[in-house]
């Protein structure tokens, strides 16, 4: 709504000659009838195009809508079971129908909120290097689609160099630290995905520090600031909530990650003790037992697994939003 | 007005879409639609992925000589069950019979017909370990339910005299995805183990009590290929593949059997049910491996339904005869157990009892 009324202001106000000048015009053309019909066709256009625009918007809404009523719908019989103590139950056993999703549900949270630490101070640099440093030439670009091409990559290849790579890696390390070397776990998955969720930040990141106004850096250098005052006085603050949306968008493409995490995180029902455990994420168990779930109350638990997701992800995504306002007031 | 009017058409959308997706979820839909020609000569079928590989040899080389399509979805036995039961595809294939569940939510009877079997075989990665280790079921069961938790256990050190076991840890990997490897696993476990019957149970997915869950047989192969003194279970085929070292186990005759394709036939070798319903876990076979299993083909017992044509139900016996007899050629340079003739003979028997409007139609 804002932006249409913004729009016709635009328009009234610049065209106010123009429009004396049409309107004299069609005074003139009232005797064509050809001139009044396409009149008329233009504005059926105009009708016809503003209602399909509409009526497409709405359908997006309608589809998210959707999505959350046929899960909410196919979860009830889970939820007649279970009830509430679905969400801190510990034990997840098919076999004897007792579904508890609080392993999988501090496995989500865990992996994605460890990879989002480890992210952030990757993503924030190669933000500043491109959008601050070095906005143009060879390197930077080279940089930029690199980055880019790390969100293009299949997760599940990721998996597959996780496995053949960095389990490897961490089990040397837990090994140094006395931990049992068993390279799959939390951990390895959470580095996994901080690489993976790295070009979301950093890409939205540079564009938001390319659109600091130079006025504002400019009359910052003629005080006499260096370029880290500049970055940390001018910079940041200008651009903290564009950067938080980038950590943001980050965040729930780590959520709902699965290929690449359950080849790595060690796929195990119990509440993990440590990083370094292996652990198991909604998203994963989703995807591992949804195709031989072989009972009504199994698939009906499954599908509620879905539905906390969904819902963790929409809560996730509202502080966010109230957070992003904050920064920016 | 117009707003209202907008609103009004969202209002049906949702409901539209949401009633659309609500029976997309049921699971049926239309199914094949519109019969020609191309459909009265496709088979189609959904289940076990475990023998996929040797049933799409058999389709193919069916296909040659015969003119058949079968178009078979390796999508699991539960979804393959489930295909069965909205009546999408003309048969399904499961490792497992249909548990009481699934039975009742089928509308009319279905077979079990034997198509193949096969077994699951305990692998470990024991480096500069160069000797088949033996094991008791009593030692599988207390290594998966974490109560023996090192190589060189007395327990495993007793049935395996004048070698030399590590003291490393045991790392346990099991399936993480639901399969009917891990049902034929879990299932003989409970009949050998009081205890894991109690603690764990059997199924296709259970909660295992120790151990990392890798996706796949190649999931849990390269768990234990990774970390020494790692165990899993894998399918003998996957196994024998890829080179893998796996272990002699006890049957219930005392002997210890190493698993091949002639000790999973020989499993196989016992008085079978009428119905092919048997579960060749723990057999009494002297010289069979004991954690084998059949595979299943499941078809309706009566094949009229959704205006199938009496043509292509005769169609789909004689493949299935065929599979059977002719077909099991095709097993052992897939690592599959052909069928032994005590399960040919049932299903035979089984297919006969298949009618068309009240009639046989094998004769």
């Amino acid at each position: 709504m804002e932006t249409s009324i913004d729009n016709n202001l635009i328009t009234r106000s610049e065209n106010i000659l123009e429009r004396v000048i049409t309107s004299a015009k069609i005074r003139d053309a009232v005797k064509g009838i050809k001139r009044i019909k396409r009149s008329h066709r233009q504005i059926r256009a105009e009708n016809v195009f503003r209602k399909t625009i509409v009526i497409v918007a709405l359908l997006m809404v309608v589809l998210v809508l959707g999505i959350m009523l046929t899960l909410v719908l196919q979860s009830i019989l889970s939820i007649k079971t279970t009830g509430l103590a679905y969400l801190w139950g510990k034990t997840w056993d098919p076999v004897q129908d007792i579904f508890g999703a609080y392993p999988f549900l501090l496995g989500t949270l865990l992996t994605s909120f460890l990879a989002l630490f480890i992210s952030i101070p990757f993503s924030f640099a190669v933000a500043i290097f491109l959008g601050e440093y070095y906005p143009k030439g060879w390197l930077p670009n080279l940089l930029k689609n690199t980055v880019e091409l790390i969100a293009a990559v299949p997760s599940v290849i990721y998996g597959f160099w996780g496995l053949a790579v960095l389990v490897p890696i961490v089990r040397s390390l837990e090994t140094k630290i006395n931990v049992a070397p068993i390279g799959l776990g939390i951990f390895t998955s959470s580095l996994i995905l901080a690489v993976m969720i790295i070009p979301y930040a950093a890409s939205l990141g540079q564009s938001m520090i390319k659109m600091v106004p130079a006025n504002l850096k400019e009359a910052a250098y003629s005080l006499g600031a260096t370029r880290w005052e500049v970055i940390r006085s001018v910079i940041l603050p200008y651009t903290k909530s564009g950067l938080f949306a980038g950590v943001l968008l980050s965040l729930g493409r780590a959520l709902g990650e699965t290929m690449a995490v359950t080849m790595v995180i060690g796929n195990t029902s119990l509440i993990p003790k440590s990083i370094f455990a292996p652990g198991n994420t909604m998203a994963s168990v989703i995807a591992n037992e949804f195709t031989e779930a072989d009972h009504p109350v199994y698939l009906s638990a499954l599908i509620e697994l879905g539905l906390v997701l969904f819902l963790v992800t929409v809560v996730i995504n509202m502080i966010g939003k109230r957070l992003t306002k904050k920064f920016t007031n | 007005m117009k707003s209202i009017k907008i609103i009004a058409v969202a209002v049906v959308a949702t409901i539209v879409t949401g009633g659309m997706m609500l029976t997309g979820c049921n699971g049926s839909g239309s199914g094949t639609g519109a019969k020609s020609d191309s459909t009265e000569n496709t088979i189609l079928g959904a289940g076990a992925t475990f023998p996929y590989p040797l049933y799409s040899k058999m389709f193919a080389e069916y296909n040659k000589a015969n003119g058949l399509k079968v178009n078979y979805q390796s999508i699991g036995s539960g979804g393959g069950i489930q295909q069965l039961t909205s009546k999408t595809v003309d048969f399904g294939a499961s490792d497992a019979t249909l548990n009481g569940k699934q039975d009742s939510a089928l509308s009319a009877p279905v077979v079990h017909i034997p198509a193949t079997s096969g077994a699951v075989v305990i692998t470990y990665n024991l480096p500069d370990f160069k000797d088949t280790l033996n094991f008791t079921p009593e030692i599988v069961a207390r290594i998966f339910l974490g109560e023996i938790k090192k190589w060189n256990d007395p327990k495993i050190a007793a049935v395996n005299k004048g070698v030399k076991l590590p003291a490393t840890d045991i790392q346990v990997a099991h399936r993480s995805d639901g399969s009917g490897t891990t049902n034929i696993f879990t299932t003989y476990l409970s009949k050998v183990s009081p205890e894991w019957e109690s603690k764990v149970g059997k199924g296709s997915a259970v909660n295992w009590p120790v151990g990392l869950g890798g996706k796949g047989n190649e999931g849990v192969a390269g768990s234990v290929k990774q970390t020494p003194g790692g165990i899993g279970y894998v399918e003998l085929a996957f196994a024998s593949q890829n080179n893998m070292a796996y272990g002699k186990l006890q049957n219930k005759a005392g002997n210890f059997i190493l698993p091949s394709i002639a000790s999973v036939t020989a499993a196989a070798n016992i008085e079978i049910p009428a119905d092919g319903k048997v579960s060749l876990t723990n057999t009494d076979a002297t010289d069979g491996y004991p954690i084998s299993g059949l595979s299943w083909v499941l078809i309706y017992k009566e094949q009229k339904y959704n205006d199938r044509s009496l043509d292509k139900a005769t169609k789909m016996l004689k493949l299935i005869q065929w599979m059977i007899h002719d077909g099991q050629q095709y097993s052992g340079a897939l690592n599959y157990a052909p069928l032994s003739a005590k399960a040919v003979s049932v299903g035979d028997a089984i297919l006969k009892t298949v009618t068309y409007d009240g009639k046989p139609i094998l004769q």
